[in-house]
């Protein structure tokens, strides 16, 4: 069974000041699950990534289960919040930027949903940070907008994010 | 004037918005609240190293090598 990449839109942040977040909206009902690609950097020593479903900015919508690495240790997170993915902090080395995966199958369907989620980052050579998160919104409704939101802080320029519609035929 | 990006996918137009009032206030109070949720993470880390530490001393102090106390911390 053949599986098919369908780039439906990137985005690269062309500012010099960022921008505050990302809004993919109109997405196509027509693929059977989304892939997203991240590559980020926060205007501030701020790692979060928040990413909300329809506008759903309720915190309580949301959960996820992460294992966080550091290189040095290991520890497990979690609570009800939309944080799936972490991007450079602007502590980090300079024009680094994070590498985030986000998947999100049956996206459509009218059944709760759940992401599958890594993203690393990295710091001067000496520290690199790994997160695999399992998420999940308890939305119902088919997702027709993506927004990926730092929390408190700004995408950094050059930050951009790609969402790739996924057909299984 | 801080601005954000709509990437429209049914016409692949992408338009940089300026954030209204209402959005700026959120995002100054997300800055706060994890400011201070980090500041009550470094402190939780600080004093588990604190623990931590002090657990390893009086293990010493009663006679076990590092590799015993290495062992039971691992």
């Amino acid at each position: 069974m053949a599986v098919t990449h369908t780039l439906i839109q990137t985005v690269t942040v062309t500012a010099s000041g960022g921008a505050a977040n990302i809004e993919f909206t109109s997405i196509p009902q027509t693929y059977k699950d989304l892939l997203f690609v991240v590559s980020g950097r926060a205007t501030t020593d701020n790692p979060t990534l928040y990413t909300y479903f329809n506008n759903d900015t309720t915190a309580s919508n949301y959960v996820f289960k992460a294992i966080n690495g550091d290189g040095a240790s290991a520890s497990a997170s979690g609570t009800t919040q939309a944080w799936f993915m972490r991007v450079t902090p602007s502590s980090a080395t300079a024009s680094s930027f994070s590498n985030g995966v986000m998947y999100i199958p049956n996206y459509t369907g009218s059944t709760i949903k759940s992401v599958g989620v890594n993203s690393v980052t990295e710091n001067n050579g000496t520290t690199g940070y790994t997160q695999w998160n399992a998420g999940l919104w308890s939305g119902t409704a088919a997702i027709t907008s993506i927004k990926l939101d730092p929390y408190g802080t700004d995408f950094a320029q050059y930050s951009s994010a790609s969402l790739y519609g996924i057909k299984n035929s | 004037m801080a601005t954000k990006l709509v990437v429209d996918c049914s016409t692949g137009v992408t338009t940089e918005i300026e954030l209204t009032a209402e959005e700026i206030t959120q995002r100054e109070a997300d800055a706060a609240a994890y400011a201070v949720a980090e500041a009550e993470r470094e402190a939780e880390a600080t004093a588990k190293a604190e623990a931590k530490a002090s657990a390893v001393a009086k293990l010493a102090a009663l006679g076990l090598t590092e590799g015993e106390v290495a062992a039971l911390l691992a």
